[in-house]
């Protein structure tokens, strides 16, 4: 038979052990951490296309994340995705002219919101919405954009070589 | 044909009786639970019996997994070219799906068979039986200690596995095939979540009350003869495996 | 009684207040049930177990704890718990049901103990006591609450002679010394013959014989001449029934 005092020390180094891998997980492994609702407030953008973004994306202010995504809804009024961000009291000064953009993490990464800070003194307050929402970039539009970018230089081009030739 | 049909129904109504003793055994359980508050002793040494115990087979085998994902994670990703995000698939796999499900079988195999086998040899000396005719009730003094402290164990031994099996990944990873540390652990802290944490946890706690469970039921129930003892531990170890993976997507599907 | 086989019918028996009872029978013929019986472990189909005026069937579960309590009852092979020594298997009933203070529980259970000649090994773990030892200190734990029914399964069973001497004697003196009730079952006919007051002889479900020792070895019935004089045949037959012997030896067919 062990003796008791062994037997309890051994439970408390494996409990505390335990404890010691608990705490390990919750705070090395992770900064997604965002529960304190409390220190946080809301700020809204309105989009007319999110492209991927997702709830629980990252929202950051020169490449430093401030913030969350929490929450996007469809306006049927405005016909705009009404995107809910939750934004660190740390960084209660945004300038209230500045505005919200989509963009993509790498080239095919997910998707977050970038905030580029105007030059007022005043800051947005909570449940404010950013004047200024630039959409996703989505890579049909970017396709298609190029495509007929290069049919319009290329006519271009044949018209301006044609209107030469046609000058001579 | 009939006979065949028959034996069917019979068998799937054994299956209903056994589920239904199963239940009421939880429930006589569960109904004196409050007690254990009384005797905080027994629950300790249950918990060094199940958990201190099953340390060094959970800390290698967590090891070795840990490294296995490394290696596997690794070679997957570089077809993909994100080896940089092996901190990340390691952590994930570890937390949500082989850190809760590995530990339980290893808990059940090791743990499980030992419980089931104290209380079935119990029965089979008639220990049991004494203790209810000196009016004491078995299932407070030794079957509520082993539940609570196979209960308490098990979380605790799934953090250490996975914690335990990062540290193989890094191992693995870093050392082996070179991946940056820093972009391990950072890549790994952007994209693992709380939920991803809870999820194991939640399973770890899930997975120790059904194992815990399925183990001294099986012991204190088994035939008081050596081979009840011993069909006890096989049963024990099957039944807790099957429960286990049941309860993995159940409990996945739940939290996803 | 789930196999649904009849263990009794018709059984009538009448245990004296303060007299050595001795209930004897074949192998097999449900002299454990018996106790059970008595010690409500297990219902009566019909008719009924009155212990001390109460009737046992119509007991709550607190009032046949209560009961037990004021029995012991000594186990076929001690049934000590294996993980207390043997001063905590003593006292176990002690800590279990009273509130007495240390010292008196020291007391106790080295007077009980000293009863039994095992003062000594108060500190052994049953592990390490020999057969008839483990079961001297399952006794001294049966009387350490000073029950009024001392019920005796199998005591003798596999002990040497020694052992045996001094299992008897402990019997019979506790039951004068202590006033109380004493019921051994058992199949050594001559051991108990020597301190039974009164004696039943159980078979095929039933009493087949009652009386003093002396009575029964006078008595006229084929069966408990058999029992009592241990012959080899008799109304319980030697040979177990077979085909004829020259025909099957001759006859080619190798079973019945």
């Amino acid at each position: 038979m062990r003796s008791t005092r062994a037997i309890d020390i051994s439970t408390g180094l494996f409990v505390l052990l335990g404890f010691a891998a608990i705490l390990f997980m919750v705070t090395q492994i992770t900064n997604r951490g965002f529960s304190l609702r409390s220190d946080s407030y809301r700020l809204l953008a309105a989009f007319e296309n999110i492209g991927g973004l997702k709830p629980g994306a990252p929202v950051s202010m020169a490449g430093v994340t401030i913030g969350r995504v929490e929450d996007i809804q469809y306006d049927m009024k405005l016909y705009k995705a009404i995107v809910t961000m939750r934004i660190s009291d740390k960084y209660g000064a945004i300038p209230n002219d500045s505005d919200a953009s989509i963009y993509t993490a790498g080239l095919l990464g997910g998707q977050y919101i970038g905030l580029t800070p105007g030059g007022s003194d005043v800051p947005y307050k909570d449940g404010e919405q950013v004047i200024m929402a630039n959409d996703a970039i989505v890579l049909e539009n970017l396709i298609s954009k190029y495509l007929f970018n290069s049919a319009a230089t290329k006519s271009g081009e044949s018209a301006a070589a044609a209107a030469p030739a046609a000058q001579e | 044909m009939n006979a065949i049909l028959r034996d069917f129904v019979q068998s799937f109504l054994t299956f209903l009786e056994r589920v239904g003793l199963l239940v009421r055994f939880a429930l006589r359980l569960f109904a004196i639970l409050p007690s254990a508050l009384l005797r905080v002793r027994p629950i300790i040494e249950q918990v060094y019996n199940t958990g201190a115990m099953s340390l060094v087979i959970i800390m290698t085998c967590g090891l070795f997994v840990g490294m296995v994902l490394g290696l596997q994670g690794y070679d997957l990703l570089t077809r993909f070219g994100s080896e940089e995000y092996l901190g990340t698939a390691t952590a994930v796999s570890l937390l949500r799906e082989l850190g809760p499900v590995v530990t339980a079988l290893l808990f059940a195999g090791r743990a499980g068979t030992a419980l089931a086998a104290e209380l079935g040899l119990m029965r089979a000396t008639d220990q049991i039986a004494a203790m209810e005719i000196m009016a004491v009730d078995p299932m407070r003094r030794v079957v509520l200690p082993r539940f609570l402290g196979g209960v308490i164990a098990m979380p605790l031994l799934v953090s250490i596995f996975i914690v335990v099996g990062l540290f193989g990944a890094q191992l693995v990873g870093v050392e082996l095939f070179g991946v940056d540390s820093g972009s391990f652990w950072s890549q790994m802290r952007s994209s693992v979540e709380l939920g991803d944490i809870r999820e194991g946890l939640v399973k770890g706690v899930v997975f120790g009350v059904a194992c815990s469970l399925i183990a001294v039921y099986e012991g204190y129930n088994a035939m008081p003869t050596a081979e009840g003892v011993g069909r006890a531990t096989t049963r024990t170890v099957v039944i807790s495996a099957v429960v286990t993976l049941i309860l993995d997507y159940i409990l996945s599907a739940l939290m996803l | 009684m789930d196999s649904g086989k009849i263990v009794f019918s018709g059984l009538d028996i009448e245990i004296g207040r303060g007299a050595v009872t001795a209930i004897m029978g074949p192998s097999g013929t449900g002299k454990t049930t018996l106790l059970k019986l008595i010690t409500g472990q297990v219902g009566a189909d019909r008719g009924q177990v009155v212990v001390d005026g109460h009737d046992v069937a119509r007991l709550n579960r607190k009032q046949i704890f209560a009961l037990r309590r004021r029995m012991g009852m000594l186990f076929q092979n001690g049934a000590l718990l294996t993980d207390l020594d043997v001063f905590e298997n003593v006292a176990f009933p002690l800590r279990e049901h009273t509130r007495l203070p240390e010292r008196l529980i020291r007391t106790i259970v080295l007077t009980k103990l000293h009863a039994v000649g095992l003062r000594g090994a108060a500190s052994l773990y049953p592990q390490q006591l020999s057969g008839g030892m483990g079961r001297r200190v399952a006794l001294a734990r049966a009387i350490v609450m000073d029950p009024e029914i001392l019920i005796y399964d199998e005591p003798f069973a596999g002990l040497d002679p020694i052992s045996m001497g001094v299992v008897l004697r402990l019997i019979r003196s506790l039951n004068d010394a202590l006033g109380i009730t004493s019921i051994v079952v058992t199949h050594d006919v001559r051991e108990i013959s020597q301190i039974a007051d009164m004696s039943f002889i159980i078979a095929e479900g039933k009493v087949v014989a009652s009386g003093t020792t002396a009575e029964l070895r006078d008595h006229p019935s084929p069966i408990v001449h058999q029992f009592v004089d241990g012959l080899a045949d008799g109304p319980v037959p030697f040979h177990y029934p077979a085909a004829e012997y020259h025909e099957q030896l001759l006859g080619g067919k190798v079973f019945a």
